[in-house]
């Protein structure tokens, strides 16, 4: 199994890998590679070049702020799971990289290489898809924000056009007495999810519920983000509110799951993220 | 001909030059080109870890990661796990202690997974080891005995730090 001949360019900044790209139509950008050189070696893609961006130091950036976090696109996962900032303005996003692949994986692969690569079974655009992220794109005609909703178009494809790079992603802070949690089954941990939600339960000043929202990975095409705050009632009544999910969802049987188990196992691990997100919130209202 | 290029990187703490296409797998690399036969190659699809060696101090697939993207980094393979005078390390000496080889074939990739894992977390929890070497696996036995390895090439480097 070997990658088939590409053209490679190595750009040092983000103008020169633009115009790499605008160079090599069909080109693809490689960051991580964790899962672009699995195509190339299995020849599932064979793009014409290749745009290596690891090396344009501007884009290896994590900033954090009472906005939320911002991810560049030569971030790795391991670098955004032990960032302590990037976990105090938003939980969720160390929660959601524990899951995702193995440490190894997680040394090279990147955020943004994850969110573009649009994996349904993936954890990170069920996360940016939940929290109402935004993605940013950069082309030789200049800038724009895309948010999470019109980013993921289906399996393995997303808004990015002919000649342009995702050079950020942006994940929003928690508002004041919000709570997460994030919850998959796989067969093995680090394998791809049967299924996986992330939940997020917001309380008012009474600690009532006023908002909760599940995102779920491997049920759908792309990252389906349920809201929940009128199934779960302002008591959060979290059976009535997974019970409302397995009636929405129409998940697709494979080798590893039929449709109907994925269906229940998507109910079990829904209500028990949507309580521990609920504690969580309840949590830091009282923090 | 396919176009080639010079990729100059740190192997082992040598500075090492080889010319090759853009698409040439680091594990290839350094199997083919530097003749390095230490690092293993397993599935070629990142799901094995028998490929895994250090890159700039951190475990990474080297089935993942073309050449030229490594060039001037400093990889670590298994090779260059033990002292300069061949002395095995505080891992290595586990591994053979407690049977930790078995048939040897994804030795190279827990060798490089486990001495990371131990810098960072040097007295870790059994729930931290299986997560810590979650991402290898062994085809031929099973995992008792690398999990007690792992264990004891712990107690080794405390050994070692409390010595010093």
């Amino acid at each position: 199994m070997k990658p088939p001949p590409f053209g490679y360019a190595a750009p040092r900044t983000l103008d020169e890998a633009l115009a790499a790209l605008a160079a090599a139509p069909g080109g693809k950008v490689l960051a991580g590679g964790q899962s672009l050189i699995p195509l190339l070696s299995m020849r599932l893609a064979a793009p014409p070049a290749l745009i290596d961006i690891n090396r344009a130091a501007e884009l290896d950036t994590l900033r954090t702020g009472d906005g939320g976090v911002r991810v560049g696109a030569l971030a790795r996962h391991a670098r955004v799971e032990r960032s302590a900032e990037a976990a105090a303005v938003q939980p969720l996003l160390r929660r959601a990289l524990r899951h995702v692949a193995h440490p190894a994986i997680r040394n090279r692969g990147t955020v943004v290489g994850s969110l573009a690569h649009a994996d349904p079974a993936a954890e990170l655009p069920a996360v940016l898809a939940v929290l109402g992220g935004t993605v940013e794109a950069a082309s030789p005609e200049g800038r724009r924000t895309i948010p999470a909703d019109d980013f993921f178009r289906g399996p393995l494809e997303c808004a990015l056009g002919p000649g342009e790079i995702a050079v950020s992603a942006f994940f929003p802070a928690a508002p004041p007495r919000t709570g997460s949690a994030f919850a998959e089954s796989a067969r093995r941990h680090g394998d791809y999810a049967l299924t996986g939600v992330a939940a997020v339960v917001t309380l008012g000043e009474d600690l009532r519920v006023t908002a909760a929202r599940t995102g779920h990975l491997g049920i759908a095409a792309t990252p389906l983000v349920l809201d929940l705050t009128a199934a779960a009632g302002s008591a959060g009544d979290w059976p009535a509110a997974a019970a409302h999910v397995r009636a929405r969802i129409d998940p697709d049987a494979d080798i590893h799951a039929s449709a109907d188990y994925r269906r229940h196992l998507t109910g079990v691990l829904t209500e028990r993220a949507l309580r521990a997100a609920a504690a969580d919130a309840l949590r830091r209202a009282r923090d | 001909m396919e176009e080639t290029h010079e990729i100059v990187l740190t192997v082992n703490g040598t500075h090492r030059t080889a010319r090759a296409p853009a698409r040439r797998l680091l594990s290839d690399l350094l199997r083919h080109d530097l003749g390095l036969t230490g690092t293993h190659v397993g599935c070629e699809h990142g799901v094995c870890g028998c490929c895994t060696v250090l890159l700039d101090g951190a475990p990474v697939r080297s089935c993942l990661m073309l050449a030229v993207t490594a060039a001037g980094h400093e990889i670590t393979t298994v090779e260059g796990l033990a002292a300069p005078d061949g002395t095995p390390s505080p891992v290595q000496r586990a591994f053979r202690e407690c049977h930790g080889l078995q048939c040897g074939f994804c030795t190279p990739g827990f060798l490089c997974t486990v001495t990371a894992l131990l810098r960072d977390t040097p007295r870790p929890t059994e729930e931290q080891v299986l997560d810590g070497i979650a991402g290898n696996l062994c085809r031929c036995t099973g995992y008792q005995n690398i999990v007690r390895s792992v264990h004891r090439a712990a107690e080794l480097l405390s050994e070692r730090e409390g010595g010093a």
